[in-house]
């Protein structure tokens, strides 16, 4: 499988090759064949030094079990990710503890990413803490400084309250410092707004853009939907049951998509004007679930323009069909 | 979670809790007022639980003035006896619940945890332990060596720790191991120690703290029980009071000398029902699921 963009492998802050998470599923008593979930399956991408990367897919397609393994809260089953050219897996010892600073994650829900027995100081100081960086007065200093950078203020009202007296998008404000708190080059963001009202998401999404601007930092945003993908990221990839369908630059995607999968995600981007008809659903069916599935285009049974080659060769390689804008399908 | 005021007022609106908190404060009093009495009012000759003795009555004797409950077959008064047991079965209770809870919270959050084998192996032996009548193994052991007043609080303590509180504390465990806030810990770099002492267990400490109320109760009921049985060698104990009378045959008739029973019967059920009624109480705070709205 062709690497997609390695204009300089100096340049990627993360780069993933080949990367496979299979979960096995508890059989039945009689069945014989041990049978795999395929989380994640043999994917490669990578994330250049201050870009956004999109992950965007439908639920269940592996996108947050990726940013899992990023994290480093679970280990792949094949495939290498390098984060600064250095492979993961191998890392250990002190080297682990710097990992933790570059590397950072946002969590999907911030009603339960934040442990409701501790104070917002003690939230946001844990990384700080854990690692040994920093005496407490600097601590503090360090915590008031951030919760005033993510919009928090004053810092000192909320220090010590806990998670339930704060809004939901105060919360996830509160998640935001505590994962910029190290300074991470890299952060992991797994549908940061997802959980949030409407009304809320926006300033969220801006605060996001915002400390990308100011601190340089790298993210590889997860998120299902395309507007907000759009919005924030660079480059988008398009995940469908464990693969990359497609990758391309963020507006080249959605105005010239590819794979008939990406055409029907951005089909379904409702249009808000009322005269506007409704296309057809180009794709059929429901998503299947990836377990032990058929050697053949995961897309087949939901594809409007599979042809029987499609279902003979195995899920096809992502190809660069112009200047980097790659696409997994056979008919192009 | 909620703050402390706002547990106490939930706690509050609990009639159960309340109620027993009410009893066990009358106890503390109760128990309290002990050493003041025997070193004023009461002349330790005559009050002292063990070794007092009044001459100037037949044992055992009605409650009359000077013994407001009587006397028990070997002339020690009654009154003075709960009162002076009073202190002790807290402590008993208490000393052995705290144990049993240290124990059961350690174990069930390691074995949630780390799963696998750890989890097995002290799922195995608490189902071992609840298997195990207790009583009867207590009581061989007992008749063996001398049950002194701390070992036997240890010996429940452990016995308790090792047995089905592990298996419940370590299901609050499983259900918080999974919060997305112990990956958080995780991405945060904190070690698997950090992780148990600073999420996990915070989070189980309430419902540890809850079967600690019931353990209490246990624990007072095994040592009543094994005091009746006279295998404990325990100076003076509700328990042992009941054991008195039995020992000289005044159980038999049986309202009687109701003097000889009533009170410490009454002073272990209560104490124990108290107890349990707190932590009835406190049910409802750590699961609001059972709160009235």
């Amino acid at each position: 499988m062709a690497l997609p963009a390695t204009a300089d492998a100096a340049d990627a802050i993360l780069r993933v090759e080949h990367l496979c998470k299979y979960y096995p599923v508890s059989r039945g008593l009689f069945q014989r064949r041990q049978l795999l979930l395929h989380a994640v399956d043999n994917v490669s991408f990578e994330v250049k030094r201050g870009e956004v990367l999109g992950l965007v897919g439908e639920s269940g397609c592996g996108k947050t079990t990726t940013g899992r393994l990023i994290a480093r809260l679970t280990f792949p089953t094949t495939g290498r990710i390098f984060v600064d050219n250095a492979d993961v897996s191998k890392i250990q010892g002190a080297d682990m503890a710097e990992f933790r600073k570059k590397i950072q994650m946002i969590f999907q829900d911030p009603y339960e990413s934040l442990d409701p027995r501790m104070t917002i100081f003690d939230i946001v100081a844990e990384p700080l803490n854990v690692n040994g960086m920093g005496n407490l007065e600097e601590r503090e200093q360090r915590v008031a400084e951030m919760l005033s950078l993510v919009g928090i203020s004053p810092p000192s009202a909320f220090l010590f309250r806990f998670p339930h007296e704060l809004s939901g998008g105060q919360r996830q404000r509160v998640a935001i410092a505590r994962a910029l708190v190290m300074n991470p080059t890299f952060v992991v963001a797994d549908e940061p707004t997802s959980m949030l009202d409407v009304s809320i998401r926006t300033g969220i999404m801006k605060l996001l853009a915002q400390l990308r601007e100011d601190l340089g930092i790298s993210y590889l945003y997860i998120t299902h939907d395309l507007a907000v993908a759009r919005y924030l990221c660079d480059r988008i990839a398009v995940m469908y049951l464990g693969k990359i369908v497609e990758v391309a630059e963020a507006e080249e995607i959605i105005k010239e998509p590819l794979h008939p999968y990406t055409r029907a995600l951005i089909s379904a981007v409702p249009v808000p004007d009322p005269a506007v008809k409704r296309p057809v659903p180009t794709i059929k069916g429901g998503v299947s679930k990836p377990i032990n599935p058929p050697r053949r285009c995961r897309f087949y049974e939901r594809c409007p323009v599979a042809k029987s080659t499609c279902a003979e060769q195995d899920h096809p390689a992502p190809r660069e069909v112009s200047g980097g804008h790659f696409a997994a399908c056979h008919q192009l | 979670m909620r703050g402390l005021s706002q547990n106490w007022a939930v706690f509050r609106e609990s009639r159960i809790g309340m109620l027993g908190l009410i009893v066990i404060l009358l106890f503390g009093v109760f128990g309290a007022l002990w050493p003041i009495m025997i070193n004023t009012v009461w002349d330790p000759l005559i009050y002292h639980p063990v070794v007092g003795f009044d001459p100037m009555l037949l044992h055992p004797s009605p409650p009359t003035k000077a013994h407001l409950l009587g006397t028990d077959p070997i002339g020690r008064d009654i009154l003075a006896q709960l009162m002076f047991s009073t202190g002790r079965e807290f402590l008993l209770g208490v000393l052995s619940a705290l144990i049993t809870v240290v124990i059961g919270t350690v174990i069930g959050t390691v074995a949630a945890y780390y799963g696998g084998f750890t989890d097995t192996f002290f799922m195995r032996v608490a189902d071992i332990m609840m298997l195990f009548p207790f009583i009867p193994l207590l009581v061989v052991v007992g008749s063996m060596v001398r049950l002194t007043f701390f070992p036997f609080a240890i010996i429940l303590g452990v016995l308790g720790g090792f047995g089905g509180i592990t298996i419940i504390l370590k299901a609050q465990a499983l259900s918080v191991k999974v919060r997305p806030y112990i990956d958080a810990a995780r991405v945060a770099g904190g070690s698997s120690f950090h992780i148990i002492r600073a999420h996990i267990i915070p989070n189980v400490l309430p419902l540890s703290f809850l079967y600690m109320m019931f353990n209490v109760t246990g624990a007072i009921l095994s040592e009543a029980t094994l005091s009746f049985f006279g295998v404990l060698n325990i100076d003076m104990s509700w328990g042992m009071m009941i054991h008195t009378a039995e020992a000289a045959g005044y159980l038999f008739d049986f309202g009687k000398y109701w003097w000889l029973w009533l009170p410490s019967g009454l002073a272990i059920t209560l104490f124990c029902a108290a107890f349990y009624m707190v932590g009835r109480g406190l049910d409802e705070v750590v699961n609001p699921r059972l709160r009235k709205r």
